[in-house]
Parts: C-alpha cells; sequence; structure tokens
C-alpha cells in the first residue's frame, strides 16, 4: 500500500515497492530515488512511459525489468507522446466498456531525462500538454547527456565543463545559462508545473500526488545529481542536492493553472552559489582566477531568479 | 454506441473516402493522426464522422507524423484497435516509430496514400514512401483503385490482429490517381464490415494491471538477433494469414484477391510487373496487345508488397520470355527494388527469363496506355532476340537524352 501522508523515511522506504532495486543504474545516481518516490506516493494503477536514457536503458534490459507496473519506451523523444497515447485508448475503452477493470483507478506518467525534455523531445512534450491529456511528465534533470557520456544539452549551466563543451585553455565550458523549462510548460498551458528536489523528498511526494491528482497535463522538472557527469563522490548526491536547494540553484516551487506560483522551500541559510559549484568537479576550472567572472554571473543569476520567484508569487501572474 | 451510417450499394468514393469509411467502421479505439498531402481526406472524413457522432473512439489530432505513430505505439500497447493515415514526407517522418510499432508486434493499420519524396519538394504520387517502408517489419497492401483501398484496410485490420500474426499493417494506394478519383464502390453495411473483422482482441495490454507488462525493452547482441528472427517469420508466417483473410473476405463479398494478381497470364510470353494503379494501366494494355496485334502479353502484380510474395512471383513467371519490372521509385544508385526482388525470385526458376527494369512516373509524371504497350512491344522483341536489345534500366517518360544503365552479358 502506498502511503497518503509520508511522516518519516522508514515507514516510507518500506511502502508499495514497484520499481525493483536491482538495476543498472550508477551507485550515487538520483534518478531512483525520483522514481520510487513517485511509485511509492500513490496507490493508483501507473501506466508508465520512459524516453530513452539513462533510466530506460538501466531498467529494462531484457530478459528482465525493474518495472513492477505497465511499462513503455518507444524512442529518445515521444514518452509524452505514448503516454499520451495509452491515456487516450483508456478514455476509449473506458466509454465503450472494453477494460478489464473499469473501476481501478489509473494515472498516466512519463519521465525523460534533461536531454529528451529539453532537447529532442521538446515538441513531443508540447503537443501532448497543449492537447490536454491526463498524464504527468517528469523530467529528471542531471543537465548533460549522461547516458551517451556527458555531452551538453540546452540544460546545461554556465560554465559546466562536458565532452561536447569543455573546459579548455581558452574556454570555460559551456557558454549558456539552462532553459527555462518550469517556465514554457506553465506557459505551454500544463495544469500544474513545479521544480523539485529528491533530497527534499516530503516536498517532493506531495507535488508528485498534486500532479497526479489533477486531472490534466502536469509537468515536474526534478533535480537529479549526476555522480557520474557532474563528479563527486557516490555517497555525497543527497549532500550535493541540499547545496543545490540551499544555494537556490534549484529552487523548489510551483505553478498552479499558470499563474499561482508558490515557493515550496525557504532555505533558512542561504549558501552561496560557489559553495554548490566548488562541490562538483565539471564547475572546477571556474575556481582559477581568469574565470572568477563566471563565478560572479552565476550569483548574480540566482539572486535575480530568486528575485523573480518572489516576485511572482507575490504578484500572482 | 456509435452511429450507423447509411450506405447504397454502390457510393461513389475517391480512394482516400473509401479508406476513411472502411476506418469508421472498423470503429477502431484511437486514431491519432496529422494531416499531409493527398491523405489529408482521410484524417479529415474521420473528423467528420467522429464530429457525427458515427465514431466512438478517440481521436488525437497531435502534432507531427512522429507523434502521431508514437501515439499509435502507446495506444496499442494499452490495448486497442489503433489507426492513422499518412503520405511522402509525413511517412518519412515516421520511419523511426515505424520499426518500434513492429518491433512491439502491435498490429497498428496505416493507410499510406503514395506520394514522392522531396527533394524537389513533389505532392504527386510516386512509390518512393511505400519502398522506403520495405524493411520496416510491416506488412504491406497494395491498392490499385478506391474499391481495393476499401477492401484492403478491411483486411489489413483482421491481418494485423490475428494471434498468428500481430504486426503492423500498410494499405498503400497512389497519391492522387486513386486517392482523389471518384470510382463506383461497393462497400459493405456498417454491420457486416465489423462483423468480418471482429473484435478486437487484447495481448499483453498495459490496461491489464494485474498482469504489468514491458513494452519497448533493450536487447544488445545476446538478445537483438533472436528477436528480429523472429520477428522476420511472423511476417513470413503471415502469408497463410494473408491468404485466409482474402478467402474469408470473398466468401463475404465475392472480391478475390490474392497475394499476387496475374492477369491474362495463362500463355503470356511477356509479362509486366508494376505496383498501385500502373497495373490498371498495364491490363489495359495487355488486353489491346493481344485484341489488337495479337502479342502474349500478361501482367503480374504484387498485391502484398511485404511479406514478398517470393514464392508466388516465381510461380506467375517461371514460363515466360521476358519480364519488365516498373519501378515508381527513384532507385538512388541500383536498380529498381521491384526489378531487384523480381530477379532474385526468377534466379532459382529453370528458365530465367530475361528481365528489364523501367523506372517511370516519378514525382506523378504521367503513365499512359500507349506507354504501356511500347514498353510491352519492346519485351516482345527482347524475346524474339533472345537476350536484352536495350540496356537493362531504362527510364519512361523522361524528358530529355535518354537515360540507361547496363548492358545484357547474355547475348
Amino acid at each position: 500500500m502506498a502511503i497518503t501522508s509520508i511522516k518519516n523515511l522508514k515507514e516510507f522506504s518500506t511502502a508499495n515497492e514497484r520499481f525493483e532495486g536491482a538495476h543498472l543504474l550508477c551507485p550515487g545516481c538520483a534518478h531512483s530515488m525520483i522514481v520510487r518516490e513517485l511509485m511509492n506516493c500513490s496507490d493508483d494503477n501507473l501506466v508508465i512511459a520512459t524516453n530513452t536514457g539513462c533510466l530506460e536503458v538501466s531498467t529494462a534490459v531484457y530478459p528482465y525489468t525493474a518495472w513492477d507496473t505497465s511499462w513503455i519506451h518507444i524512442g529518445f523523444e515521444n514518452a509524452a507522446t505514448a503516454a499520451a497515447g495509452a491515456e487516450a485508448m483508456y478514455k476509449a475503452r473506458k466509454r465503450k466498456g472494453t477494460l478489464k477493470n473499469p473501476d481501478a483507478p489509473v494515472k498516466f506518467v512519463a519521465f525523460g531525462g534533461d536531454g529528451s525534455t529539453y532537447d529532442i523531445g521538446f515538441q513531443w512534450l508540447s503537443g501532448a500538454v497543449e492537447r490536454g491529456h491526463d498524464f504527468t511528465y517528469i523530467c529528471l534533470d542531471n543537465e548533460v547527456y549522461a547516458n551517451t557520456g556527458g555531452q551538453r544539452s540546452s540544460s546545461t549551466p554556465i560554465g559546466s565543463s562536458t565532452t561536447t563543451s569543455p573546459a579548455g585553455r581558452v574556454s570555460y565550458g559551456e557558454k549558456k545559462m539552462k532553459k527555462d523549462m518550469v517556465s514554457i510548460m506553465a506557459a505551454n498551458g500544463a495544469h500544474y508545473v513545479a521544480q523539485l528536489a529528491p533530497n527534499k523528498w516530503k516536498i517532493m511526494a506531495k507535488g508528485f500526488q498534486k500532479a497526479l491528482a489533477i486531472e490534466g497535463p502536469c509537468f515536474i522538472n526534478t533535480v537529479s545529481a549526476c555522480t557520474t557527469e557532474w563528479k563527486f563522490d557516490p555517497k555525497d548526491t543527497v549532500h550535493i542536492m541540499d547545496l543545490a536547494t540551499d544555494s537556490l540553484v534549484f529552487p523548489l516551487y510551483e505553478i498552479v493553472d499558470g499563474y499561482e506560483l508558490n515557493i515550496l522551500y525557504r532555505p533558512k541559510n542561504v549558501i552561496p552559489v560557489k559553495d554548490y559549484l566548488g562541490a562538483q568537479g565539471r564547475f572546477k576550472h571556474l575556481f582559477k582566477p581568469e574565470n572568477k567572472h563566471v563565478l560572479d554571473e552565476w550569483q548574480k543569476r540566482v539572486d535575480a531568479s530568486w528575485e523573480r520567484l518572489q516576485r511572482r508569487e507575490e504578484a500572482r501572474v | 454506441m456509435a452511429e450507423r451510417y447509411d450506405l447504397q450499394e454502390i457510393e461513389v468514393w475517391d480512394g482516400n473516402y473509401a479508406a476513411a469509411h472502411a476506418l469508421r467502421q472498423a470503429q477502431v479505439d484511437v486514431v491519432a493522426a496529422y494531416p499531409i498531402t493527398p491523405s489529408t481526406p482521410i484524417v479529415e472524413n474521420y473528423g467528420q464522422f467522429v464530429a457525427d457522432g458515427y465514431v466512438d473512439g478517440e481521436f488525437v489530432m497531435v502534432e507531427s507524423e512522429h507523434a502521431a505513430m508514437s501515439g499509435c505505439v502507446g495506444a496499442a500497447a494499452a490495448g486497442g484497435r489503433v489507426a492513422t493515415a499518412t503520405s511522402s514526407q509525413g511517412f518519412a517522418l515516421m520511419a523511426e516509430v515505424l520499426y518500434q510499432a513492429s518491433g512491439m508486434r502491435l498490429p497498428i493499420v496505416l493507410t499510406v496514400v503514395n506520394r514522392a519524396l522531396a527533394s524537389p519538394l513533389n505532392v504527386r504520387g510516386d512509390h518512393s514512401d511505400m519502398y522506403l517502408g520495405r524493411d520496416s517489419g510491416w506488412i504491406q497492401l497494395d491498392a490499385f483503385n478506391a474499391q481495393e483501398a476499401y477492401d484492403m484496410t478491411l483486411c489489413a485490420f483482421k491481418i494485423g490482429e490475428d494471434m498468428r500474426v500481430r504486426l503492423p499493417v500498410m494499405i498503400h494506394q497512389d497519391g492522387f490517381i486513386t486517392s482523389h478519383t471518384a470510382q463506383n464502390t461497393n462497400p459493405l453495411q456498417d454491420e457486416d464490415a465489423y462483423a468480418f473483422i471482429g473484435e478486437y482482441e487484447t495481448y499483453q495490454e498495459m490496461l491489464d494491471f494485474s498482469k504489468p507488462v514491458t513494452y519497448g525493452a533493450q536487447t544488445e547482441e545476446d538478445w537483438h538477433f533472436e528477436h528480429k528472427a523472429k520477428q522476420h517469420k511472423a511476417l513470413m508466417d503471415s502469408r497463410d494469414v494473408i491468404n485466409e483473410v482474402f478467402d474469408a473476405f470473398e466468401k463475404k463479398t465475392g472480391r478475390k484477391y490474392k497475394r499476387v494478381e496475374s492477369y491474362m497470364m495463362e500463355d503470356a510470353e511477356v509479362a509486366i510487373v508494376a505496383l498501385g494503379a500502373t497495373v490498371e494501366t498495364c491490363r489495359l494494355a495487355a488486353q489491346q496487345l493481344r485484341a489488337d496485334e495479337g502479342l502474349k502479353v500478361g501482367v503480374v502484380a504484387p498485391r502484398c508488397f511485404r511479406p514478398f510474395p517470393f514464392d508466388n512471383i516465381r510461380e506467375a513467371l517461371k514460363d515466360v520470355k521476358t519480364v519488365c519490372c516498373m519501378d515508381r521509385s527513384s532507385p538512388g544508385g541500383a536498380m529498381g527494388a521491384l526489378f531487384n526482388e523480381v530477379s532474385a525470385a526468377l534466379y532459382s526458376t529453370k528458365n530465367r527469363p530475361l528481365v528489364t527494369n523501367y523506372i517511370y512516373g516519378l514525382g506523378g509524371r504521367d503513365f499512359a496506355v500507349e506507354e504501356a504497350k511500347r514498353i510491352m512491344r519492346e519485351q516482345k522483341a527482347h524475346a524474339d532476340a533472345g537476350y536484352i536489345t536495350t540496356q537493362i534500366q531504362q527510364f519512361s517518360g523522361l524528358r530529355g537524352p535518354k537515360l540507361g544503365f547496363f548492358e545484357t552479358n547474355r547475348r
């Protein structure tokens, strides 16, 4: 049985196991924390679609599967559409009376990494959200094409060294700030959007439950620290995500119906962005004197984004 | 319940409208589609059927053909009848998902209105898209006119959904020539059409949570080969089911179909092999040449392009002297696909007829009876000489200097 109100981790860790532990994700990967949390926070039947990526290649290698629920993977870009198609079939069969168990509630969820969400699957996600399918899309955002060995995506933040935006003698790595998918999805017509993090697991579970309960398309961007590509010790995953949320690099917030913005987490002590950056190998080069301007730029942008979120929360626009 | 649509015994339908009615009569659970010329009217007409209450299923207008097929795959895995329509560039955009649909053994029905592939951009009919699909693991049925577009669409559901097959099926019709030419068509009444296809039988569906299923798993060198071989075997074995369904269709309607259609082949010396509406042009030409010039000409047409009817083609052509294969697709640096496949089938016959290749009709270039007759006479000249007197691959209806490739070595 799933737990409807999550009080402690121990209780949570023994709840409703529909995602088997024997998958192939890296030790220290935050993906499995997020997926387990989603599958633990609901008792409803789940149809899960997954884009090609780390999660997919690590959980369904024939003849094994980590999914003790209905699961589908088609391609790199189309999990949103796979979920939408399944949801359309559910509606049709419910109307025609051909479902084997017509009264059991069913939820449709799609997972994608940031590569498949921000880049290659952007159109499919946008289309499925615009059409109003009743599904929740969860982006596992590790800011890089991790499955293929660490290439930049449009979620890769400024200064990050990836294999296709490497830092070098004359470059400090990625030149652009990441795309603001949460705002885009809110503007796209998603009924509920949120940015959540597995280190703040109570907030995350609540957000997931909210999204599943809402009829219509929902989008959730989850921070998923990548030990391999962010370059930190696998035991530090939760610590790194704590730094991410406490530095406000990943502020946790939701937007309901496109305008009602609520900040979900206000750190008691906001830490400097450089503490977060300094804990990861991908930003190591930013601490050379010639790259100080990138660190300054980072702090400036995080401050501005936090200011903007607070103003939007007040203004309700 | 969907409304019953009253139909006359004879309706005047073009290929698109015929296909749309067949989809309606199949009471498809989910149609996920995106419009593209010349198949757009299938989607438009189906949309009107939905709007007028003739369809109970979901009609999802997606944002691209790739998404159309992706939605079809998700829907089919959720256990119901699924169909869509496309052409040309849309077909090309779907290509990735076509392979995924067949690899997952989902019996989706796709009505393809054949059209050229850009560049240069062209909206007219040729077989480039059809040929693009030939290794995709789908069953490919070919309709030569509006009646057949209707008939083949009904048959497609019954073939693909058969528990011995469980594969996706495409029905091809020629852009504009078939899709936009109104012809007399004999439809079945709604209840008869539905009874012929039968209720959809679910298999490993995602909405039966008592038995969770994993669709689209990964297999590497340890299992991939076995999966693909099994899929190929299912396609090859579908030949018997296709025969059965065609027989059942004949019992129901009196209209007889075969995986290879032979016309005036009993004593033929010369045979033309073609696909699409061209088959009818060639049949007319053969009829006239037999009557006017006494030429023993026949026409052979694969009704079923995939699985390729290797055995039936060989049987149909084994006794002729020359065979001309008509390919309506730019061969891209090779002989035409039909030429290659027919030649391969004939290589293991005792007499090994002479086989030539014409590339024709690209981008909707007209192919008329007179040109078909000229080609047939030319084949007769090969037969009389005992060798191919022209180049093996030639172009029909091409402006500018004559183009051709390869001389025979069998002189």
